[in-house]
């Protein structure tokens, strides 16, 4: 699902943030991402989500070298991931329903099927009884989850997260990852960022370790 | 886009929609956001009104020049067509010798009428219509002679025509004066030239002032909606998705601009209406009104209007809409 071949990401200014990084995700298959701040965790995410392109070296999602993806393809290759930020980004003067719903009107579907898949996804992070709320009326592990059900309302085939978890406290933290988790056993592809190290040695998931840019370890 | 895939992955889903599903939906979206833009715009409705008239008074201005002018079009266009040539004939010339210029006249092809006005005729009115009719009465003889007036034909009606006409009549050699004041409708009509000249420049500045007042409008309402734009574009909006808004914005702007141009100058008329109708009577003229805006002046403002609240919001979205991509 993800390749990285030889990717080297330099920004403007001269620091390198990833460089010489060969990397791959199987489809279904779910890792994690580790390692400090500054590492390169959040570049090699936005690499994958062309939110930032590749200076060298080649990064395949889905069979796509990303690096022939024009700038107007790329909405239609986003809809296919869920992207899911620390800090939610959802949008604070819409309801939850419709901050859910905004994928699917982005991609054209019917307001009948845009109501049922909205209903299914908040159903499955349990938020269905707040579909009427304003997001800042919910606490921080509801709004994650909000922005879960916005990342998979459209079903898409990777989920991409950058430290989903942390601004959440262990119990919160343990609850949204195990939602990745029933979306990985559906065979999603999952890629998360994150340094709660306690948390996903619990889990039996491949962790994938960045260190000033280079890969240092891929632990099966 | 190569979308072939030998190994046996989770495909994504095709890149592109199809034409027929994309065409399917066109229309239904854009009546969406034809009402969710205006729901945007009645939720301030204050500071859209304070735009809406910034641009109204800009519209209105080049637009309420123009009526005006083009009703001293139409007046002068009046005159035109009561274009007359007075040939007095000599004092001693016979009512006879009068009536056979007369038919030599009539079939000039640059005339369309020829008439007759003998000289008793001329002091009767000339009695009725100065206000010295007991000082005329008071004369032995008449001192006026025969009269022709001459209508030049519709097809003759240029000024250079009716020029070319008059140096032919005084070649008549009993016809002692051929009188036409042309002149002052030659200046009328460079007046109204020089006008509309004015009313061009006028309407070219205003309407860039309109591209520019709507342009700021919607580079701020952007601005506003950075966070939503950025979200947008990570969850895999098209540009043309995210620019719709935007852009039916400009158009409600410039729509309800045009409406208040055309109020303001609606009321300006009949303001103006009433004086003007004093004033006409004091001519002795026909009784000269301006009368309300025309419908396709109308029709031509308010969609000169929607075209440029338009253009105005595309220009803005062109370029501050590529700046602003998620980090």
């Amino acid at each position: 699902m993800i390749l990285f071949d030889q990717v080297s990401k330099r920004y403007n200014g001269g620091n390198e943030a990833l460089s010489n990084v060969n990397f791959h995700l199987n489809p279904g298959e779910m890792a994690f991402l580790t390692g400090r701040s500054g590492a390169g965790k959040s570049t090699l995410l936005k690499l994958i989500a062309l939110i930032e392109r590749a200076s060298t070296g080649n990064v395949i999602v889905g069979g796509k070298n990303l690096n022939k993806v024009s700038r107007h393809t790329l909405p239609y290759l986003r809809r296919n991931m869920g992207i899911i930020f620390q800090d939610y980004q959802l949008l604070y003067d819409r309801t939850v329903y419709d901050n859910v719903a905004l994928p699917l009107i982005i991609s054209g579907f019917s307001s009948r099927e845009v109501k049922k898949r909205v209903h299914a996804a908040l159903d499955k992070v349990g938020l269905l009884r707040f579909e009427k709320k304003y997001p800042l009326t919910l606490s921080g592990g509801e709004q994650q989850r909000v922005s879960i059900a916005r990342a998979v309302v459209n079903k898409p085939a990777l989920l991409l997260a950058d430290e989903p978890t942390g601004n959440l406290d262990p119990d919160l933290s343990r609850e949204i990852m195990d939602l990745f988790l029933a979306f990985n056993q559906v065979g999603v592809t999952v890629l998360i960022a994150t340094h709660d190290i306690p948390l996903i040695t619990q889990l039996d998931k491949p962790i994938v370790q960045l260190d000033q840019g280079q890969l240092v370890s891929a632990e099966e | 886009m190569d979308n072939n895939n030998t190994d046996n992955q989770v495909q994504l889903r095709q890149l592109k929609p199809s034409f027929s599903s994309r065409f399917k939906d066109f229309f239904v979206r854009h009546l969406q956001v034809f009402f969710y833009s205006l729901g945007l715009l009645s939720r301030t409705p204050f500071s859209t009104l304070m735009t809406a008239a910034a641009l109204g008074i800009a519209l209105a201005l080049p637009a309420g020049l123009y009526v005006i002018l083009d009703h001293a079009k139409q007046l002068s266009g009046d005159f035109d067509s009561i274009n007359q040539i007075s040939l007095f004939m000599q004092k001693d010339l016979g009512e006879k010798k009068t009536l056979e210029i007369k038919t030599r006249l009539e079939a000039y092809p640059e005339i369309a009428q020829v008439k007759y006005i003998t000289q008793d005729a001329a002091l009767q009115e000339f009695q009725d219509n100065s206000g010295f009719g007991d000082a005329l009465k008071a004369l032995k003889d008449n001192p006026l002679p025969h009269l022709l007036v001459v209508y030049p034909s519709l097809t003759h009606s240029e000024p250079e025509q009716i020029n070319a006409l008059l140096m032919k009549l005084k070649q008549i050699k009993q016809v002692d004066l051929v009188q036409l004041d042309i002149q002052w409708l030659q200046r009328l009509h460079a007046i109204i030239h020089i006008g509309q000249r004015g009313i061009l420049i006028i309407g070219c500045l205003l309407a860039l002032a309109v591209l520019l007042i709507v342009g700021n409008t919607i580079r701020l309402a952007i601005e506003n909606r950075r966070s939503e734009i950025v979200v947008m574009k990570l969850i895999g909006g098209t540009d043309s998705f995210i620019r719709r808004p935007f852009l039916y914005t400009g158009f409600w702007y410039g729509l309800l601009g045009s409406l208040i141009a055309v109020l303001l100058v609606n009321i300006s008329l009949i303001i103006i209406n009433d004086p003007l109708v004093h004033l006409s009577s004091l001519y002795e003229s026909n009784l000269f009104s301006l009368g309300l805006m025309g419908i396709d002046t109308s029709v031509i403002l308010l969609l000169s209007g929607c075209l440029l609240g338009l253009s105005g919001a595309r220009i803005a979205v062109g370029k501050h809409l590529k700046d602003i991509e998620p980090k």
